[in-house]
């Protein structure tokens, strides 16, 4: 597979640590009341759809950014590729 | 119809006109007592042991397609023991020993061959873990020996034991593990279930589940609705898809696992051996084809097809052991779909909808489980308590911490 990097180009897959489900992007609040079972299904549980799945890369024999790739699971197509640091800022997880 | 030498001596004789179908192509009835979805491996050894040992009737098997065609068909066919944990080894350790009486109990020749497994070690530290390993086979009575070099060299003298980088220092050999034939475990268990008046439905997918207060009353198929008191689900690699047909989410990813094949050889390859310092397994076919694989590629796949860098890599542990392997010319690669779970082992457990239960999370360890993973599901689905060798398989478990992390890893799916 290979990997458009946003700031790199086009880069072998070999190249990067892969992580899962981009959801994991939404750490739970450890303050919340549920946060008990918020933390488990956060840790644990995933949607594992057979189709299009964003999930994280870790380019970590490159320039070391982590990724946001939206890739199908049932054919390893790649139709989008996006900097996690911005998919985060996105959703307000950091400055 | 019982196999015997006998009979295959009459119909030689006879220009092989009695022989009959081995199970009947059967058409799905409304309402069953108990319905096991999927028609791998696990799924019918279930409805055999429900049908064998728990004194169970009216039992279907549904398949979306045909029966022994997805994982039980593409795995490579190793048997063993040698687990480490208490929640693993007494498991596995039963399941070894159903294998070695798994021909007579079905009257299938499922070619089971105990010509052993050797896991090799290359480390001072590696030493010391597969002393621990052993021990822990031997306390819940496996076999287990640990080799030295020159015992390992008289064995198998091709072995790369001087390797500059990982040297062979011994191995952990379990004398009982070995390979069977891995179609025959399918047709085996699917004809004694039928035999036994199991309905084995094949073309027939699971579309939804009744569920109704709480309690599943039946499945939605491609053909038709079927009503059942107990569903169980033993679809490894798609349980995720499956079980989302009810709202539930797993502790599980699917990875695609490749497994390779090498053009035939003559003998050269007694037993089952694996490299420690790298992820490379390997036996040699009854038709004389190496039989390898390594590990998974590490991102989620339903694709039954990986990618080419974990085949060098797996090509690389194969040389680094094997360097003669170098001449031989691969014949075909191939991947199946994996349930990789939260801590690299089996949920075999009661789901907190009423009526449904769960079979999957097999990781790449499936196969060798097959005759245990049926006999615990059919005691789960018969009497409503686990198995006592499965009783660590549970849900709850990520929930409380007690997990069966046999490698150490944590909740990542890729790495065990």
């Amino acid at each position: 597979m290979i990997i458009d990097h946003p700031l790199l180009g086009p880069r072998d897959s070999s190249e990067f640590t892969y992580m899962g489900d981009a959801a994991l992007i939404d750490r739970p609040d450890p303050e919340a009341e549920d946060a008990a079972q918020a933390f488990y299904e956060y840790a644990y549980l995933r949607d594992n759809p057979a189709g299009w799945h964003r999930e994280l890369w870790f380019h970590e024999a490159g320039d070391r950014s982590w990724l946001v790739v939206t890739r199908n699971t049932l054919t390893h197509e790649i139709s989008n590729v996006e900097l996690a640091r911005d998919v985060a800022r996105s959703r307000g997880r950091s400055a | 119809m019982r196999y015997s030498g006998f009979r295959v001596i009459k119909e030689a004789l006879t220009g092989h006109t009695g022989w009959r179908p081995a199970w009947r192509d059967a058409a799905p009835r409304s309402q069953y007592d108990i319905v096991i979805i999927g028609g791998g491996g696990h799924g019918l050894a279930t409805a055999h042991y429900l049908a064998k040992e728990f004194g169970q009737a009216r039992i279907a098997v549904l398949e979306k397609g045909w029966i022994g065609g997805g994982n039980v068909g593409r795995n490579t066919t190793i048997i063993r023991s040698n687990y480490l944990l208490d929640g693993n080894e007494p498991f596995y350790e039963f399941s070894l020993k159903l294998w070695e009486g798994l021909e007579q109990d079905l009257n299938y020749n499922a070619m089971v061959s105990q010509r052993g497994i050797l896991n090799l070690i290359h480390s001072d530290g590696q030493r010391d873990a597969f002393t621990r390993r052993g021990n822990a086979m031997i306390l819940n009575g496996a076999d287990a020996d640990m080799l030295s070099v020159a015992e390992i060299k008289k064995r198998y003298p091709f072995l790369n034991t001087g390797d500059a980088r990982f040297p062979i220092k011994g191995g952990l050999a379990q004398h009982r593990g070995g390979t069977v034939r891995h179609d025959a475990v399918a047709w085996g268990y699917a004809r004694s279930a039928d035999s036994r008046g199991v309905d084995i439905i094949q073309n027939c997918e699971v579309t939804g589940f009744r569920i109704e207060g709480g309690v599943c009353k039946g499945v939605e198929t491609t053909r038709g609705y079927i009503a059942a008191s107990k569903v169980g689900c033993a679809v490894a690699g798609n349980s995720s898809r499956l079980m989302s047909l009810a709202n539930m989410r797993l502790p599980i990813e699917s990875h695609v696992l490749q497994a390779f094949v090498s053009e035939g050889l003559k003998p050269i390859l007694p037993g089952v051996i694996t490299f420690g310092a790298g992820h490379f397994y390997c036996s040699q076919s009854d038709k004389g084809g190496l039989v390898f694989g390594g590990d998974i590629d590490g991102y989620n796949s339903y694709a039954q097809r990986g990618n080419l860098p974990v085949v060098e890599d797996v090509c690389e542990g194969a040389m680094a052991i094997f360097p003669m392997l170098g001449r031989a010319r691969l014949l075909r690669m191939w991947g199946g779909i994996m349930d990789m779970s939260m801590d690299g082992s089996p949920i075999i457990d009661r789901t907190h909808i009423e009526g449904l239960y769960f079979n999957g999370g097999w990781c790449y360890g499936g196969f060798k489980a097959t005759p245990a993973s049926g006999f615990a599901f059919a005691h789960l689905l018969a009497t409503d308590t686990p198995h006592p060798t499965a009783t660590a398989y549970r849900f709850d478990r990520f929930r409380t911490g007690r997990m069966i992390d046999e490698k150490g890893m944590g909740n990542q799916p890729n790495l065990h």
